[in-house]
């Protein structure tokens, strides 16, 4: 079943799968104790000939007992999953870590309008680029993005990053990430923004520090 | 909104011998979910003005505290004098009945009379619900507010019609405690949009 | 007995339409939620066969028309007109109707003892009301612009205005539909509510009613006490529309954030008020064929009470993207996941209700073992999407709609079922068939698993919810083998439900006729003729005892009737 994720190329992407199949292997117990039960009674208390049924009616604490532990055990793996919950969680939407590279995301019925701030590094100045639908980032460098909308609300995400924000408008939200592996990664709006919403597609390329390199000089030739 | 006034008829008259008085739970049940409804426009108003860090203090300037606080005296004794109609409905003093049941509603008329000046005034200002995030809050909080209380005009003029007509034979009941109750709520709506609106510095 | 203040109508307008019979107003509001329930499957069906075959014509999509749909090709705006719709239908117009309206309108009065509700004649307005509010629903289809295409969620700025999202008056009806809508179940909530507290026969004490009763009880209360918020929302977002205020338009100085949280205020405790109903059934079906008491009757209770109040406390959940304040998120994930510790009760005291018994398989009591089964998946899978870093990558993914579908469809539609096969005998005094019935349930078992299984392996590959092509994208290619399986077997799962439908005409024209009590159970309405007369019941019911007195040591019968006299052995 691993295999149905995106390989993952995200520093923190490892952190939610792990939480994910913590939960799927405890889910998965639980799922087998209950349906195990269900299936085992239906078959072992099956109305024969004479069968009578047990007047049980679950108030006694040694019969309430069978739900009460389940449901003591239950809150234990709850607070659990909780508190690597916060964890991981934290390390997302927490405070980001210093930038290598910053840019600025904003959707729009139907793209995405990537702005790099060119080489001074500074947004609203005559060298910033804006392009459609591609978004270039060095493998292994922090990314900071300012992420924002121009109409509705989109949601900018990426599986193989396992990241996923909501864009607004009116207000700039900070996302951020490392990637690991250099390739290109699908973008795709993960908010009913409208008629065109799966149009919304974007390429999130994550180059070489070589490659990198030359795209850069390739879009800011002097 | 006419759910309240069909809501009082056909209940108590039946289903008396039957249980408690089904009029009232009813209201108090359906009132539970008004103060939701209310609580939602008002935990919204509160947390923008909020955000809005003062600003809108000068804004609310341009209501008129004295009016309000008018209208605020006229709902409040319209509630005192609802309360003297159905205690002397119940003891069978229907014309005493009848007379504080019309000094309500005219108190509650009043009370719209002056909402108007008010609207008008602001809108002559230029205030109008398009005016910004504040006045947008303003006129939709005192406007549904507003319908409420040509709801419990309608309903206390019916129960009026029908202490007229039947004079002593008028019988208090629950219909007419649920009546009370809903002019209450009215009121106690009322007295809590009254200083988040006027009076929050 | 007092008079019942409305004696017998006999014309066919009275007795059949614009009747205050709590017995025919229940009917009503089950045939329509029957009606709008084939209406919204169609509607899932025309979605997925353009999930499954982009730009195909879709068989029977030539019967719509423009601009909607283009020689039987699906537009994208119909498309999310569709999305929108089916789930709108669902929640509002299935699944309440039928949980709340039918089941708690025909049962409640029946389980306690009285001859009506407390107000009858608000009873038939309310019924009026959601059948206008339906009306309205499918009208907005055939306004220009069509019906509302913002998801059943409605979120602004795209909600909004109508230039955002190019839906005018389809959405303003919407608006209104739900407003009567809410209307209906208000109203229907207050009279329930007063009906349980004021008409319980005697003996009928709080602790000796039925589960079901105490579930409509819990859900109506959940529901007045969640829905103010949306009302408000949904006031709002109508004078954005049509007065041109920015309450959610950030331009305006408004905010998008402000309509979710009132709106999963509600949303989030408004999926219990339909599950109750459906524990409801499960609570007085297993019993009935295990032929044993409900397993800790008053934890269940007690567990249901706390999930309830846990329910107002955990509506962020659906916001943990949005991009509200991240501080908000682990306090509200923390209290979803909590939510799994009072379900454990009830879901393990139901389980253990089977054990010991004396197990009896009827369609009925297939259909509330598959509600069980299949709502425990529902719920685990619910600890995913509450636990809040795993969210950041299953949200508006198909992970979440098989999670709810998980949820909601057993509820609704097996445990809906369930309590259709169960008290269909008292309902219309006739057997169903219980071949067709076997037939329908595990067809309807099986397609439902095939339907909604293969979309947690959809979303976990990054398959977003509500986009009309999928193949735009290179990720989802891959996906696209299981996407075309789940569009089958829906077409299953719809035609599964044939043999259900022609086993109620030909029950209801040629079944066999129903004794008062074919199920030998105990609570009141079985303890009256099938269907009873219109006072309800014959003489005043007195109850003697609770209403899971099923194989009570040194009784000579396996089950003892709430009303029976235990020493005569005669029912009052």
């Amino acid at each position: 079943m691993a295999k149905w994720f995106p390989h993952n190329v995200s520093t923190f992407g490892g952190d939610i799968d792990s939480l994910f199949w913590l939960i799927f292997w405890v889910g998965l117990a639980w799922f087998v104790l209950a349906e195990g039960l269900i299936l085992y009674f239906v078959i072992r208390y099956r109305r024969g000939k004479s069968q009578k049924a047990a007047y049980i009616t679950g108030v006694p604490w040694r019969q309430s007992a069978w739900i009460l532990v389940p449901a003591a055990v239950v809150l234990v793996l709850d607070l659990a999953v909780d508190a690597m919950g916060a964890h991981a969680f934290e390390a997302v939407k927490g405070e980001s870590p210093q930038p290598d590279v910053r840019l600025r995301l904003t959707g729009e019925q139907f793209g995405w309008n990537i702005t790099y701030p060119g080489p001074d590094g500074v947004f609203d100045t005559p060298d910033d680029l804006v392009m459609l639908y591609e978004m270039h980032v060095p493998v292994n460098k922090t990314v900071a993005i300012a992420l924002g909308s121009k109409d509705v609300i989109h949601s900018f995400f990426v599986p193989a990053l396992r990241l996923k924000q909501d864009a607004l408008p009116g207000r700039e939200i900070p996302v951020w990430f490392k990637a690991t592996e250099p390739g290109d990664y699908e973008i795709l709006c993960a908010e009913l923004c409208g008629f065109g919403h799966t149009k919304m597609r974007g390429m999130l390329t994550v180059h070489t520090d070589e490659s990198y390199a030359q795209w850069v000089r390739e879009n800011w030739e002097q | 909104m006419s759910e309240a006034s069909v809501m009082t008829e056909g209940s108590s008259a039946h289903h008396a011998a039957e249980g408690g008085p089904k009029s009232k739970m009813a209201l108090w049940w359906f009132l539970a979910s008004e103060v939701m409804v209310f609580g939602g426009f008002l935990a919204a108003y509160i947390l923008f003005r909020e955000a809005a860090h003062g600003a809108w203090n000068e804004l609310a300037e341009h209501l008129s505290v004295p009016l309000a606080t008018f209208n605020t005296l006229l709902l409040l004794t319209s509630s005192l004098t609802i309360v003297k109609a159905l205690d002397a409905a119940k003891a069978g003093r229907h014309i005493a009945a009848r007379n504080n049941l019309a000094i309500t509603i005219l108190l509650g008329i009043g009370f719209l009379v002056v909402k108007g000046i008010e609207y008008s005034t602001e809108i002559s200002h230029g205030f109008t619900p398009l005016a910004g995030m504040f006045w947008s809050f303003y006129y939709t909080l005192t406007g549904l507010h507003g319908l409420h209380v040509i709801v419990g005009i309608v309903i206390n003029l019916s129960m009026l019609v029908s202490i007229m007509r039947k004079g002593e034979r008028f019988k208090a009941g629950n219909r007419v405690e649920a009546a009370g109750l809903y002019w209450h709520f009215v009121d106690v709506v009322w007295v809590f949009l009254f200083p988040l609106l006027y009076l929050s510095h | 007995m007092s008079e019942t203040g409305h004696a017998e109508p006999t014309s066919f307008f009275r007795r059949y339409i614009f009747s205050t019979d709590h017995k025919v107003i229940g009917k009503q509001y089950l045939f329509l939620g029957m009606v709008m329930a084939l209406l919204g499957g169609l509607m899932a069906y025309v979605m997925r066969w353009q999930l499954a075959w982009p730009g195909s014509q879709v068989p029977g999509a030539a019967l719509l028309s423009e601009p909607a749909v283009v020689d039987g090709v699906v537009t994208p705006p119909f498309y999310n007109a569709l999305v929108t719709m089916h789930g709108t239908i669902m929640v509002f117009f299935v699944a309440m109707p039928i949980l709340l309206g039918a089941f708690g309108n025909y049962l409640v009065p029946l389980m306690i003892g009285a001859r009506d509700m407390a107000f009858p004649r608000l009873n038939m307005l309310s019924f009026w009301i959601l059948f206008t509010a339906s009306s309205v629903m499918m009208i907005s289809f055939f306004v220009p612009g069509g019906a509302a295409a913002g998801g059943w969620t409605a979120y602004p700025p795209l909600s909004a205005r109508p230039l955002l999202s190019g839906v005018n008056w389809g959405m303003n009806l919407w608006i209104l539909g739900l407003a009567l809508e809410f209307s209906a179940f208000l109203l229907g909530g207050v009279n329930l509510l007063t009906t349980v507290v004021t008409m319980r026969a005697p003996g009928m004490t709080m602790w000796r009613l039925p589960m079901m009763v105490w579930m409509q009880l819990t859900a109506a209360i959940i529901f007045m006490l969640s829905v103010g918020p949306t009302i408000a929302g949904a006031i709002l977002l109508l004078l954005d529309r049509v007065v041109g205020t920015g309450f959610f338009v950030p331009q305006q100085g408004g905010d998008p954030l402000l309509w979710q949280h009132l709106f999963w205020f509600f949303g989030h405790p408004e999926v219990y008020v339909i599950l109750l109903p459906g524990i409801g059934v499960l609570a007085e079906v297993l019993p009935a064929f295990s032929r044993k008491p409900i397993f800790a009757y008053k934890m269940i209770l007690y567990s249901i009470f706390v999930a309830g109040v846990l329910s107002f406390l955990v509506w962020a959940h659906h916001m943990f993207v949005s991009g509200m304040n991240p501080t908000l998120v682990m306090p509200f994930s923390v209290a979803t996941i909590l939510i799994s510790v009072p379900f454990t009760i009830v879901i393990f005291a139901l389980i253990a209700t089977l054990w010991g018994g004396s197990i009896q398989l009827p369609t009925a009591m297939l259909y509330a073992l598959g509600t069980l089964t299949m709502f425990i998946i529902g719920g685990i899978t619910g600890i995913f999407n509450g636990s809040a870093p795993v969210d950041i990558y299953i949200h508006d993914t198909y992970f979440v709609v098989a999670h709810f579908h998980y949820t909601l469809f057993p509820t609704v539609l097996l445990g809906g079922l369930a309590g259709f096969y169960f008290w269909f005998p008292k309902m219309f005094g006739r057997m169903l068939n219980e071949t067709l019935g076997k037939i329908h349930f595990w067809l309807t078992l099986i397609s439902f698993n095939a339907v909604f299984l293969p979309m947690f392996a959809l979303g976990i590959g990054g398959h977003v919810r509500r986009i009309y092509d999928p193949s735009t994208y290179d990720l989802l290619k891959p996906l696209h083998g299981i996407t075309t399986f789940v569009t089958i077997a829906t077409v299953c799962l719809l035609l599964s439900q044939i043999p259900f439908l022609i086993n109620i005409v030909v029950s209801l024209t040629r079944g066999e006729r129903a004794a008062a009590n074919p199920w030998r159970a105990n609570t009141l309405e079985w303890s009256t003729a099938s269907p009873p007369p219109h006072e309800n019941f014959v003489g005043d019911p007195v109850v003697m005892r609770g209403p899971y007195e099923y194989s009570v040591p040194g009784a000579d019968q396996d089950w003892l009737p709430q009303m029976q006299d235990a020493d005569t052995a005669t029912t009052r």
